[in-house]
């Protein structure tokens, strides 16, 4: 992945399908260890919706 | 630590699934039986199943522990005969309110007939929201399509919005409008959560068609679209049947509506999920919801008694849902604790002991109904030490 392409992956933002939270890539979820900028791909698989439960799987690209 | 039961006790009990489209077909025969042959009694068949039979079966069949092993979910979730069941449902389920109301248009019925009428078909239409349920909670957008619709009949079409969003965020705290309190009782909790619910699912539409720069009187505002199918549904019986089967729907629609609305009183009574140091709500696990392994209602309402997983793993098909073993255990099946529910002391005689249990003794743990919080406090609170 080229410096640009990185850059333009740099900020997704993932939404739950089941409650309609957003996991914004640039925020991360520091309460849980996740740093800001780390992208999905990074988020552990067991990680779970915050508000609803629901599994990483769950989630679709916004 | 949440413990699974084995998984080598699992039992498939893929032809069983079979009665949950049954419900509505049983009731839609009784009614056939009474045009045919006048026995009132045939009237009541649903209601008589769902408050009498289904609880004898209950406690007749007993409890199923088994979970289907990791290794056969996925196979589980591809099977398109389990898909298929929930849409079966369906047909009957408007066979069944389309057929009431031309019993009402065209038969002389007395008032204790036009009762058990009315207790029927929005028995059905009522337990037709646990498959609305299921539906609604699919990502196939055929799937939540026939949410919509399986709501319909009972014109709760904004539960659609305001389950998945609202209560799945909410659950068991106190900003959840359908999550009942310990000392609540449920004819108090039904009208909280009949206009709580309401308001959040208009406010959830609003917010998110104006984040999409449409008004919240859009086409796209999922609640009018439910809402229209209620419209289109009642307006043709109107139109072929006359104005005389509207009050039939209407009271029919409310007493569907009210048997989710006690199914919601029972799955959450008491519990409370903790605040944490960052002011969020810890996330909803399994201790967080009451269940119930009762085979017979478990097959009857598509595993919803299975309630822990459901909220823990919202998107996981019914066919898959698995009981925990250490997650707050209900008594009896849902038939029998929403017919206590009507009754508020009995249902305080046999609930609130147990929420104080599954707390340890400190009641300041649990979902407070807030007016009888100093006499919850007082008679469970958590025992100080006299010298």
């Amino acid at each position: 992945m080229s410096l640009e392409q990185a850059k333009a992956h740099a900020h997704d933002t993932w939404q739950c399908g089941s409650c309609s939270f957003v996991y914004d890539e640039a925020q991360g979820w520091p309460s849980e260890g996740i740093a800001p900028g780390t992208p999905w791909a990074q988020v552990p698989e067991d990680w779970r919706c915050p508000d609803c439960s629901s599994s990483k799987d769950d989630f679709v690209k916004t | 630590m949440n413990t699974l039961a084995p998984p080598a006790t699992w039992s498939d009990k893929r032809y069983l699934w079979l009665l949950s489209p049954a419900i509505p077909l049983i009731a839609l025969l009784s009614l056939v039986g009474f045009q045919q042959t006048g026995h009132t009694l045939l009237l009541w068949t649903l209601p008589l199943v769902v408050h009498a039979l289904i609880p004898v079966l209950d406690w007749l069949f007993g409890e199923d522990f088994s979970n289907p092993p990791e290794s056969a979910v996925a196979e589980l979730d591809r099977d398109f005969f389990y898909r298929a069941l929930l849409w079966l449902f369906i047909p009957f389920q408007l066979a069944g309110t389309v057929f009431g109301a031309w019993l009402v248009a065209t038969q002389d019925l007395a008032w204790y007939q036009l009762a058990g009428l009315i207790m029927s078909v929005g028995g059905f239409n009522g337990i037709g929201i646990a498959t609305a349920h299921e539906l609604g909670h699919k990502k196939e957008s055929l799937d939540r399509w026939l949410a919509k619709l399986t709501l319909a009949p009972s014109a709760y079409g904004h539960f659609y919005v305001e389950h998945n969003r609202g209560h799945h965020k909410r659950v068991a705290t106190p900003e959840d409008p359908a999550s009942s309190r310990l000392g609540e009782g449920f004819w108090r909790f039904l009208p909280r959560t009949v206009i709580g619910s309401l308001r959040s699912a208009w406010e959830l539409e609003a917010e998110r068609l104006g984040r999409q720069g449409k008004s919240v009187w859009s086409l796209s505002n999922d609640n009018l679209q439910s809402w229209a199918m209620t419209l289109v549904l009642f307006g043709a019986l109107v139109a072929w049947l006359g104005p005389v089967v509207l009050p039939f729907l209407i009271l029919q629609a409310l007493y569907g509506a009210s048997l989710l609305e006690v199914v919601n009183y029972v799955e959450h009574y008491g519990l409370l999920r903790q605040k944490m140091p960052d002011g969020r709500y810890q996330r909803c696990e399994p201790e967080h919801s009451w269940n119930s392994n009762h085979i017979v209602g478990n097959i009857l309402l598509y595993h919803l008694q299975r309630h822990s997983d459901h909220h823990a793993h919202p998107t996981r098909r019914y066919q898959a849902l698995r009981h925990f073993e250490d997650a707050p255990q209900l008594p009896s099946g849902y038939a029998l604790m929403i017919t206590v529910a009507y009754c508020p002391p009995l249902w305080f005689a046999l609930m609130n002991r147990r929420v104080v249990q599954h707390y340890g003794g400190d009641v300041s743990r649990a979902n407070i109904h807030p007016a009888r919080r100093a006499e919850m406090m007082a008679r469970h609170g958590k025992p100080t030490t006299k010298r």
